[in-house]
């Protein structure tokens, strides 16, 4: 077996989340994509997203899923996260108002309508999918003084 | 022309944008951290003081954010007190970026405490200028919780297991603030604060105002610690590394705690003989607990954070009277302690960044190799003990005043003890600290890097000048705008719904 092998679960579980983990995040993306129109948003669809990367962790290990997303990387999105969604709502202000809907409302229940919510979304699940995941990093790779050898 | 309106949202947007786009770009441009975060609080200390003219100018601001018009949507409000409050801590935070700059060296990450420092800031001006309630709630986390994690932020033994105690405890007292909230939605059924001052003057009060008031009562109780509900203080305020302990005794707990009761319990329940009264016996008991616990301290930052129990009952104390002197008082106490306290703690971190020692004990002769910490300390000293002309006395003579006009006899003199017992503890410290021969071991320490020496100077000189928002003239202009809004109490509704017509 390959050294990627000797870490983490059992290959029964390595194989169903090989199998799972993309429909995973697909499905997070789809959340956050139909935030608007469906029930869910940027911060369910960020969860489900941040876990299917923590689901990749708990399988396969650390090293792997850190190399998919490292917490450089995590660090990086939350920050994107949170700048995009203050920068859409200062845009507001070339409307005259700080949050305001200033794009096109479009038609209801269409995909591409409502406005900047969409676009919060996104922003919103950057910062919630890379936050919780990095959480979860942080926990992971934190060590007690009596576990140190 | 630009509406001057569009000011209010830069106090949350600002601070909000410069504490990610420093922990984005922080840890790789080296010096960005130290120059936008002295830049923002600068740009924010400049609006605030612009925020006073342009309420002389204009009178009550209001603010829809996204043009969704309140009850629905969320409003602001800028009125007297939200502007007393933003000079209050904009002033503060200002002082207080400058002295990190050279402060923070010893710790590694100091972009991480930049962003931290200015969620912070940016939940603290959130709390002051929102007028949602719910709102309100959200800021007043973000700010807790970023405080949470900066006590913790020399991540040794000591300063985590305050962290813990206070993030538990802080947690419980925002439970309750919630609960409150909830309860009150559910009688209002309206979350904007103004709005459900005049439902509430409507329906009248029932037993359901009176749970909320003793919920808001306990949480904010605890975010401002007053006796029975100040545990967490003594531990987490000198954990915390100075500049932090500066901001939390300075403006933390008086943004969160002092400023939310005066909002809620003046503007929106509406104040009773019976929360004065309240107010009045907890202020008093955590003037004297504090106080008599503060005496016996050797730790210096221990001992300024049980004194900032006592000047909070100070606070409490002016303003439980009710009467038009007593809100002026307290409200000027509150901008003084929030001078003279966080200047004391930037002093003691002074003191530790030269010495690695906060033990009295271990101290002495200091004013000989720091003369400007020695000298900002004694003015600070002076100030909180109430020495004429420094801007302590002041306040502290409206609220003794206040309270023998009010005929509170008792309460007045336990005032007056307290002043004394305050004087009595601060010139030990000054002793034990700056006075006498220098100790061996310590004859070869220097005196703070530029920027810390700046920033004491500028809080020195405040507490030098702070008298002077008495005259008449500047009065008007600013602490009695403050005092104006608490003395209308319930009128705040109709003030602000013809604001936002």
């Amino acid at each position: 077996m390959s050294k990627e092998h000797e870490k983490g679960m059992s290959l029964i579980v390595k194989t169903i989340t090989r199998l799972t983990v993309g429909l995973i995040l697909l499905y997070g993306i789809y959340i956050v994509l139909h935030g608007h129109v469906s029930p869910g948003g940027g911060f369910a669809g960020g969860v489900i997203i941040a876990l299917s990367f923590i689901h990749l962790m708990l399988a396969y290990g650390k090293e792997t899923a850190l190399r998919k997303l490292s917490k450089a990387a995590a660090s990086f999105f939350e920050s994107m996260g949170a700048i995009l969604f203050l920068g859409i709502a200062l845009l507001g202000f070339t409307g005259g108002y700080f949050f305001l809907n200033f794009i096109s409302k479009g038609e209801p229940f269409k995909l591409f309508s409502a406005g900047i919510i969409p676009l919060c979304n996104i922003a919103i699940c950057l910062k919630v999918g890379a936050g919780l995941f990095a959480i979860f990093v942080a926990l992971v790779l934190l060590k007690f003084d009596s576990e140190k050898r | 022309m630009i509406a001057a309106s569009n000011i209010i949202p830069l106090f949350v947007a600002l601070p909000l944008a410069a504490a990610f786009l420093i922990s984005l770009l922080g840890k790789r441009i080296k010096r960005l951290p130290d120059a936008l975060g002295v830049l923002v609080a600068l740009i924010l200390c400049g609006l605030s003081l612009l925020s006073v003219r342009l309420h002389n100018i204009h009178g009550i601001l209001t603010y829809s954010a996204g043009a969704w018009k309140p009850p629905i949507g969320i409003g602001m409000v800028l009125d007297g007190l939200s502007v007393f409050m933003l000079v209050t801590v904009n002033l503060v935070a200002f002082c207080v970026v400058v002295y990190s700059v050279n402060y923070m060296e010893k710790f590694t990450a100091k972009w991480k405490f930049y962003t931290l420092f200015f969620l912070m800031l940016g939940g603290m001006n959130g709390v002051i200028i929102t007028g949602d309630m719910f709102n309100f709630f959200v800021f007043l986390e973000i700010a807790a919780v970023a405080s949470y994690a900066l006590v913790a932020f020399g991540t040794e033994r000591q300063e985590l297991e305050a962290a813990f105690k206070y993030a538990v405890m802080g947690t419980v007292g925002s439970l309750f603030i919630l609960l409150g909230i909830a309860f009150l939605y559910s009688y209002t059924s309206t979350l904007n604060m103004a709005d459900m001052s005049s439902v509430l003057a409507q329906k009248g009060t029932g037993n359901i105002t009176l749970m909320v008031s003793v919920l808001f009562l306990m949480g904010f109780g605890l975010k401002a610690a007053l006796v029975p509900f100040h545990a967490w203080l003594p531990d987490a305020h000198p954990s915390a590394p100075a500049p932090i302990s500066a901001m939390l005794s300075g403006v933390l707990i008086k943004s969160l705690g002092i400023y939310a009761l005066c909002r809620i319990f003046y503007n929106v329940i509406g104040m009773s003989p019976a929360i004065s009264s309240i107010l009045l016996f907890l202020g008093t008991l955590s003037m004297v607990v504090g106080g008599l616990l503060a005496i016996g301290q050797w730790d210096f930052k221990r001992l300024l954070a049980y004194s900032s129990i006592s000047q909070i009952g100070y606070i409490i104390l002016g303003l439980g009277l009710a009467t038009p002197l007593g809100i002026l008082g307290g409200l000027f106490h509150l901008f003084n302690h929030s001078v003279f306290k966080s200047l004391l703690f930037l002093n003691s971190g002074a003191v530790e960044y030269a010495t690695g020692t906060r033990d009295l004990q271990k101290m002495g002769g200091l004013a000989k190799r720091m003369p400007v910490t020695a000298t900002t300390a004694m003015t600070a000293s002076m100030s909180i003990a109430g020495i004429p002309p420094f801007n302590g006395f002041w306040s502290k003579l409206l609220i003794i005043i206040a309270a023998v006009q009010a005929g509170r006899y008792g309460y007045a003199f336990w005032a007056v003890l307290i002043s004394i017992l305050t004087l009595a503890m601060y010139v030990r410290a000054m002793k034990y600290a700056f006075l006498g021969s220098l100790r061996e071991g310590l004859s070869r320490i220097k005196e703070v890097p530029l920027f810390m020496k700046l920033s004491m100077g500028a809080l020195a000189l405040i507490c030098l000048a702070g008298g002077l928002l008495l005259i008449p003239g500047i009065n008007e202009t600013f602490l009695q705008g403050a005092r104006d809004v608490l003395l209308e109490g319930t009128e705040y509704a109709a003030t602000v719904l013809k604001g936002i017509k």
